[in-house]
C-alpha cells in the first residue's frame, strides 16, 4: 500500500516536475523553501491539479492526467496536518476531532472521538477552543482529527516548524509512534535537517521544483545540498 | 404622533425588514460566489452590483422603472402574465431598497469570507466534507460577524431609502409614504413639530443600527 507519483506543473514562472515512490514508511521531502515541496502535497491531497502525471495511493488512482482520473480531495481519505494546523477557531478540541468523521452515528463517532482524545493524552481539554491550548496540544489536536478517519496517507506540511525543541522532540515521539501503530505512508515536509534525518525512513530532498537525490537517510549524505544545509546548521550531524 | 406617522413608521419598518430578509439571502450567496469562485465577468458583476450605492438613488430608480415599469423589459412580462403591476405598490418600495442596500450586504460578506484562512475551508475538503456542509459548518460560522455587520447595515440603509423609492413606489398617502418621505411631505407643508418627531425617530434608530454594526464587527474570535 505505497504512494507513487509523477508530476508536472508550471506556475507563474515555477516548473515543478517530480517522480518519486514509497512503501508504508516515512518519507521526508527535504530542501529549502520554494523547492517545491508543499506543492507536491497539495497536488497528493487534491488541493492543487497538475498539468500532467499520475498518483497512485495503494490500488487507487488519485490522478491521471491521460484519462482525465482526479478524485476530488473529500474522496482521496487523506490526512493532511497543515503548517498552521488550520484548526476550526470556532469548534472545541472534540469538535476539532469529531469534524474528521462523516457518516458514522453519534454514539459511535462519541466513542472513536474519546479513543483519539485518549491517544493523544488531551483528556481534560475536550470543551476548549484551540486558541486555549497551548501549541504542542493543538498539534496533537490537529493529528488527532486527521487521523480520526483512518486515511490511506497523512500528509504533513512543516507541522513542527513553530515549536521549540523539546516539544520538537517529543511530537516526533509521537509521530514514530502513530507511523509503526497504522502502517500507513507518511510524507512529511520539512527544511529541518536534523529533522529528516531523525524521522526519514526515505529522504526525499527536491531543489527548484525537481528531485535531485532520493533514498534511506545513509545514502544521501553526500548531496550538495545536504552539505550546505550541514554547514548552514553548525555541523549538527 | 398622528396616525399618519405612525403609519410611516409601521410601513418603513415592514418595507425595510422585507428587504433585509431578501438582502441577506441573496447578498450572502453572492458574496460567496464573489469570494471563492473565479468565473469570466466576475468583476463586471461586483461592479454592477456596487453601483447603487454610489449612484444618486434617482438614477437607479430610473433603470428600476426601465426594467420593471408597467412598460419594462420585466414589467411587461409580469403585466402581460398576471394583470398586475409591481410600480407604486409597497413591493415596489421593498425593490427600491433591496437594490439600493444589497452592495452593503454584498461586500461585507465578500471580504468576511475572504477574510478566513483558505487552509480551513482546505481542511474541511480534505477531512471529506462537501462544500456545501463547509459553508455551513465551516465558512458561515467564521464569517457570521461579518454577515451580522452587513445585515444590520443594509436594514440602516433601507429604513433611509428615498430616492429610488420616490421614483417607482411614490409618495402615496396610507400606502407607500414611508417615514422618509413624509418626512419631505411635513416639512413641505410646514408642519414642523411631526417632521421633527419623524426626524429624531429615524436619526436614533439608524445611530443604533451604526453601533450594533460596529460592537458586532470589533469582537473576534
Amino acid at each position: 500500500m505505497g504512494l507513487s507519483l509523477n508530476l508536472f506543473k508550471k506556475v507563474d514562472g515555477f516548473t515543478l516536475e517530480v517522480e518519486w515512490a514509497i512503501e508504508e514508511e516515512m518519507a521526508v521531502l527535504f530542501g529549502f523553501s520554494g523547492a517545491g515541496k508543499s506543492m507536491t502535497l497539495q497536488m497528493i491531497a487534491g488541493l492543487m491539479t497538475p498539468e500532467r502525471g499520475r498518483i497512485i495511493l495503494g490500488d487507487e488512482v488519485l490522478f491521471d492526467g491521460h484519462t482525465g482520473i482526479n478524485l476530488s480531495p473529500q474522496d482521496r481519505s487523506i490526512g493532511y496536518v497543515f503548517q498552521d494546523l488550520a484548526l476550526f477557531p470556532h469548534m472545541t478540541v472534540w469538535g476539532n476531532i469529531a469534524y474528521g468523521l462523516r457518516g458514522p452515528s453519534k454514539k459511535d463517532a462519541a466513542v472513536k472521538v474519546a479513543e483519539m482524545i485518549e491517544i493523544f493524552h488531551l483528556e481534560g481539554l475536550e470543551k476548549k477552543r484551540p486558541a486555549a491550548i497551548s501549541g504542542g496540544q493543538q498539534q496533537r489536536v490537529a493529528l488527532a482529527r486527521a487521523l480520526i478517519r483512518q486515511p490511506k496517507l497523512l500528509l504533513l506540511d512543516e507541522p513542527f516548524s513553530a515549536l521549540d525543541n523539546p516539544l520538537r522532540l517529543e511530537m516526533h515521539q509521537y509521530l514514530s509512534g502513530i507511523a509503526r501503530k497504522y502502517r500507513l505512508p507518511v510524507v512529511l515536509v520539512t527544511h529541518d535537517l536534523h529533522e529528516a534525518y531523525r524521522l526519514g525512513d526515505q529522504i526525499i530532498i527536491y531543489a527548484d521544483g525537481r528531485v535531485v537525490q532520493a533514498g534511506p537517510p545513509s545514502q544521501v549524505r553526500n548531496n550538495d545540498l545536504i552539505l550546505k544545509a550541514k554547514t548552514f546548521y553548525n555541523g549538527i550531524l | 404622533m398622528n396616525s399618519d406617522l405612525w403609519f410611516s413608521l409601521r410601513l418603513s419598518l415592514q418595507v425595510a425588514l422585507s428587504a433585509t430578509v431578501l438582502i441577506v439571502l441573496f447578498g450572502v450567496a453572492a458574496g460567496y460566489l464573489l469570494a471563492r469562485k473565479n468565473f469570466r465577468g466576475k468583476e463586471l458583476i461586483d461592479i454592477l452590483f456596487t453601483l447603487p450605492l454610489v449612484l444618486p438613488p434617482t438614477v437607479t430608480g430610473y433603470y428600476l422603472i426601465i426594467l420593471f415599469g408597467r412598460n419594462g423589459w420585466i414589467g411587461k412580462v409580469l403585466y402581460a402574465w398576471t394583470g398586475w403591476s409591481l410600480m407604486f405598490t409597497w413591493y415596489a418600495a421593498v425593490l427600491a431598497s433591496f437594490v439600493v442596500a444589497l452592495p452593503l450586504m454584498i461586500r461585507t460578506t465578500r471580504a468576511a469570507i475572504e477574510s478566513i484562512d483558505p487552509h480551513l475551508i482546505q481542511a474541511s475538503f480534505t477531512l471529506g466534507h462537501s462544500e456545501m456542509e463547509t459553508v455551513w459548518r465551516v465558512i458561515l460560522p467564521l464569517a457570521h460577524r461579518g454577515l451580522m455587520a452587513g445585515g444590520v447595515l443594509s436594514f440602516a440603509r433601507a429604513l433611509g431609502e428615498f430616492g429610488a423609492t420616490l421614483m417607482i413606489a411614490g409618495n402615496i398617502p396610507g400606502k407607500t409614504n414611508t417615514l422618509p418621505l413624509t418626512i419631505y411631505t411635513l416639512a413641505g407643508s410646514g408642519e414642523w413639530s411631526q417632521a421633527q418627531i419623524a426626524v429624531i425617530l429615524l436619526t436614533l434608530a439608524s445611530a443604533f443600527f451604526l453601533y450594533w454594526a460596529n460592537r458586532t464587527t470589533r469582537k473576534v474570535f
